[in-house]
């Protein structure tokens, strides 16, 4: 198997504190790999550094055996490295499709198109349809953003990062805050993205972990902990005594 | 096609093209004004200021309703615009639409150049930047008096007629029609970049920067593009003043200015590209019929008014229109558009 996401020695520094220790990170492809960590270990801050929101004190980052450390954000996603976001990051006054048709537009490079109408790049429609299909947004692709129910809303921030075709997909909690009876569907949906998109899965909810990832980074105070296999780290007593704790994870 | 899917389902297609389509209000709009020309014959030279006023808003329109940048200095590609087909006019080079042109183009210049000043930095720091690059073209149209004649303006400017035919008389005849047809022009090119790919990236960027760029967008240089045809825009509106009053001064590039055309769209509404027309007829009339009932005092009723639209709430008074069209629309049997829009 091949890395595609890799991480040498990422540290990155806010002052006297260090968000991000010298985090070295492989990532196989087609992998479910899962990152977990208790508050304040440094989950978000890593997911900024990879995708670019802040740029690295020190360490090297490479997707595909580039180089990424130095690109924009909106690069990276452009060599296919894609994000949902843990709070919303969505678009209140674009229609659920126009969110959609916006990053299959940017993604066939068809965003500086100036002229024709976006409804008349008909295969911009048409492949945005089939995604909010696949996410059971068909429905709704009329209704503006800001008016879809809590749990709708988290589905199309996955679909929002699916539209770019992702080879590598980074999901920042996406269960999060979505109501009990609702959460079925959101896993669902994550446990039939495509088998060649490699997912990095940043996690509180212990059931999701353990039933979608092959492997596990544990993240302690912004180094990586330890890492390894699913049952592994389920059987790491280390890994009990400073994360799941005793009698914490119900 | 899609006879399988369950129910009436939109056309995606169509439903992404909904807000592109023309409307009944909309070409009303247009008809309307044309009307005035003949309408209205004793009010041409005003009617001709609307338009230029509307040209000026539509371009702030682009910029603020659209990208979500905001400018206190909007004048500074207004002055470079007036100033271009001004001093061209002067030395020689009569024909309107050539001194349009060069009055597009350096306004364009200017226009680029300055946008890299308002890409960083929040909404407070846009303000004064801009209000910076406008005071900054001011001071300089007043230094270099040699060119532009200074605080006593830029005199001896005579246009030839338009397209070789038409003189600009002193009704404002041809004045009316120039501005109001190159205003329906670029309304049509700002109509469809605002429903283009293009356009929608930039709303995609006014909603949410963060996942505009966790999407792949470059910001940055779509910023510049619309920054640059708004400034584009607003030197047109600039050259049309100079053009049809054929004179320039100073105050094309006055802070007065920058605010004005910023009330205009308040009270027209921005981010629907009418709000600019709707708002300069509603501005400069007003401004007209007060100045004739309290010639001193008429900008206290602006200010009131000012102060009205946006306490009552733009929402409220948009909503009374739409609430009629929807009543018409039931009263008259047709469907409810698809995908309407707020």
């Amino acid at each position: 198997m091949s890395i595609v996401l890799e991480t040498r020695g990422l540290t990155r520094r806010f002052g006297g504190l260090i968000a991000t220790n010298d985090v070295s990170l492989s990532v196989e492809k087609g992998a479910r790999h899962a990152l977990i960590g208790p508050n304040g270990a440094g989950k978000t801050t890593l997911i900024n550094l990879l995708t670019g929101v802040i740029q690295p004190s020190a360490g090297t980052i490479r997707l595909e055996g580039q180089d990424i450390t130095g690109l924009s954000q909106n690069a990276r996603v452009r060599r296919g490295l894609a994000r949902t976001f843990q709070i919303n990051q969505l678009f209140p006054e674009l229609t659920v499709l126009e969110t959609v048709a916006l990053a299959v537009s940017e993604r066939v490079g068809a965003g500086t198109a100036w002229w024709r109408s976006t409804g008349s790049h008909r295969d911009i429609a048409e492949e945005a349809t089939a995604i909010l299909d696949q996410f059971n947004l068909g429905d709704v692709m009329g209704e503006r953003t800001a008016v879809l129910p809590y749990g709708r809303q988290r589905l199309l921030e996955i679909a929002l990062a699916i539209a770019c075709r992702p080879r590598v997909l980074l999901l920042d909690e996406p269960a999060a805050g979505v109501p009990e009876e609702e959460r079925h569907e959101i896993l669902a949906i994550v446990a039939g993205l495509p088998a060649d998109v490699t997912v990095l899965l940043i996690e509180h909810d212990m059931d999701l972990v353990f039933s979608f990832a092959d492997r596990i980074s544990v993240l302690v105070g912004g180094a990586v902990f330890v890492e390894g296999p699913v049952d592994a780290i389920a059987r790491d007593p280390r890994v009990r005594e400073v994360y799941l704790g005793e009698g914490d994870h119900g | 096609m899609a006879s399988t899917t369950p129910a009436k389902r939109p056309d995606p297609a169509r439903l992404l093209s909904a807000p592109a389509r023309w409307t009944l209000p909309e070409l009303a709009l247009w008809v309307a004004a044309a009307a005035c020309f003949w309408v209205f014959p004793s009010k041409l030279l005003l009617l001709n200021e609307v338009a230029i006023l509307a040209l000026f808003a539509l371009s702030l329109d682009l910029i603020l309703g659209y990208a979500g940048i905001v400018s206190l200095g909007h004048a500074a590609f207004f002055g470079v615009g007036a100033y271009a087909a001004g001093l061209l006019a002067k030395h020689g080079i009569a024909d309107p639409l050539v001194g349009l042109g060069v009055a597009a183009a350096a306004a364009g210049i200017v226009g680029f150049l300055s946008s890299f000043l308002v890409l960083r930095g929040s909404d407070l720091t846009r303000l004064m930047v801009t209000l910076g690059v406008a005071l900054l073209l001011f001071e300089l149209a007043n230094r270099l008096d040699g060119i532009t004649g200074g605080a006593d303006g830029l005199q001896g400017i005579t246009m030839g007629p338009l397209l070789g035919l038409f003189e600009f008389d002193l009704y404002g005849r041809t004045a009316f029609v120039y501005s109001t047809t190159v205003l329906f022009a670029l309304f049509l090119v700002a109509r469809r970049v605002v429903h283009s790919p293009f356009g929608l990236s930039l709303r995609a960027v006014k909603g949410n920067l963060l996942r505009a760029r966790a999407v792949g967008i470059s910001s940055s240089t779509r910023s510049v593009a619309i920054y640059t045809l708004a400034a584009v825009y607003a030197g047109i509106a600039g050259g049309l003043t100079a053009q049809t009053s054929q004179f320039v001064s100073l105050d094309v590039f006055d802070f007065h200015r920058s605010a004005d055309v910023m009330l205009v769209l308040v009270l027209g509404g921005t981010g629907y590209l009418y709000g600019g027309i709707i708002g300069a007829l509603i501005f400069r009339l007003m401004q007209d019929w007060l100045a004739g009932i309290t010639p001193q005092y008429w900008q206290f009723w602006i200010g009131l008014v000012l102060v009205l639209v946006v306490l009552v709430g733009r929402e409220r008074i948009e909503g009374l229109p739409r609430g009629l069209m929807g009543l018409l629309r039931r009263l008259t049997g047709r469907p409810a558009a698809e995908g309407t829009r707020p």
